[in-house]
């Protein structure tokens, strides 16, 4: 059987679930610190990918840079650079998103405080400013008025931080108090599940809560197009209801956390990722 | 094995694998297990949340 290699840089819950499951379907696990391995050009001896890896860094940055020298190696993995590079990056996921006909909420770019001014400007309030990198909504906050905005363009100003000259704001979506997250692997819906929050965001790391949502078809197919648009793999594909357009995706992730709605899925979440990682070198 | 900031018991679990992250009950400070052969711990100082961490 072929043998996963599990790419860590902290080891949670959900690389001890799939160790687990690696281990219950009869497959060798390689458990892999990035932190502590060391890669070069001209020798791949010595360094144990297995037949197939799954990078789940907590790092973005981390786990896309180990990812491009897996690939060099010629080691498969899951998620392949190319996804990780556009879900790693709200621009780059947004647009993706867009160009495929997904329905994604309005979106603005601007590349500069001034330019993110006129913008907002010209728009109007709410809007909603994201950084183009992170997540579990850190950075994330409501641009209710003008000085709102001169308030976040003078942190900008002072953080400086070369996405700091990035902006993305995006329209405030009428909703009711909770999102969906519905975790794909290869395209097809594993488990879905509500998260609701009484404040503007509804991270499960800020404490949202989460519970079990049925993946109707609407659910399931709008997940499946998402999961092509950015190029497929093993995602997080997180869905707003807009109160007269109906679902819209406003994100999808590449290292999705799956621990909390785990304990009440129908489906053996990381069962299903081992297997799609084995099923991709089988083939 | 106890707390290296505060001297806290740590509590380690047995099952408990390298890479893993463990918070002082005490201080609240958080331990990566660096290296673990049978009984013997060794931690480090685990990293502080980046700016690009999370999904």
């Amino acid at each position: 059987m072929s043998r996963v290699c599990i790419v860590f840089d902290r080891l949670r819950t959900e690389e001890k679930m799939l160790q687990k499951e690696a281990s219950e379907l009869g497959c060798e696990c390689v458990m892999r610190d990035a932190k502590t391995t060391q890669i070069n050009t001209d020798t791949k001896a010595g360094r144990d990918f297995g037949d197939v890896a799954l990078e789940r860094c907590v790092s973005y940055f981390r786990g896309l840079h180990f990812t491009a020298c897996l690939e060099f190696l010629d080691v498969p993995v899951i998620n392949n650079f190319a996804v990780a590079g556009i879900c790693g990056n709200k621009m780059f996921m947004t647009a993706r998103l867009k160009k495929s006909g997904v329905p994604t909420p309005k979106t603005y770019f601007s590349f500069s405080g001034e330019a993110a001014a006129e913008n907002a400007k010209e728009t109007g309030y709410p809007l909603v400013i994201k950084p183009v990198i992170g997540s579990w909504g850190r950075g994330v906050m409501p641009i209710r008025d003008g000085d709102a905005m001169d308030a976040i363009l003078e942190i900008r100003g002072v953080t400086d931080g070369p996405h700091d000259r990035i902006y993305y704001m995006q329209e405030m979506v009428k909703r009711p108090p909770r999102d969906i997250r519905v975790i794909t692997v290869g395209g097809a819906p594993v488990a879905a599940m509500y998260r609701r929050s009484s404040g503007f965001k509804t991270n499960l790391a800020l404490d949202g809560e989460p519970e079990l949502c049925k993946i109707t078809g609407e659910i399931g197919e709008l997940a499946t197009r998402a999961s092509e648009a950015v190029g497929g793999g093993i995602l997080g594909v997180d869905m707003m209801e807009d109160e007269s357009r109906g679902l819209l995706v406003h994100e999808v992730n590449n290292t999705v956390e799956f621990k909390g709605i785990a304990k009440v899925a129908e489906q053996n979440i990381p069962r299903a990722m081992v297997k799609f990682a084995l099923d991709l070198v089988r083939k | 094995m106890n707390c290296p900031e505060c001297d806290a018991g740590l509590g380690i679990p047995s099952d408990a694998a390298t890479g893993e992250i463990i918070a002082c009950p005490d201080c609240g400070a958080d331990f990566e297990i660096a290296k673990k052969d049978g009984s013997n711990i060794e931690l480090k100082q685990a990293e502080s949340v980046g700016e690009d961490w999370g999904e």
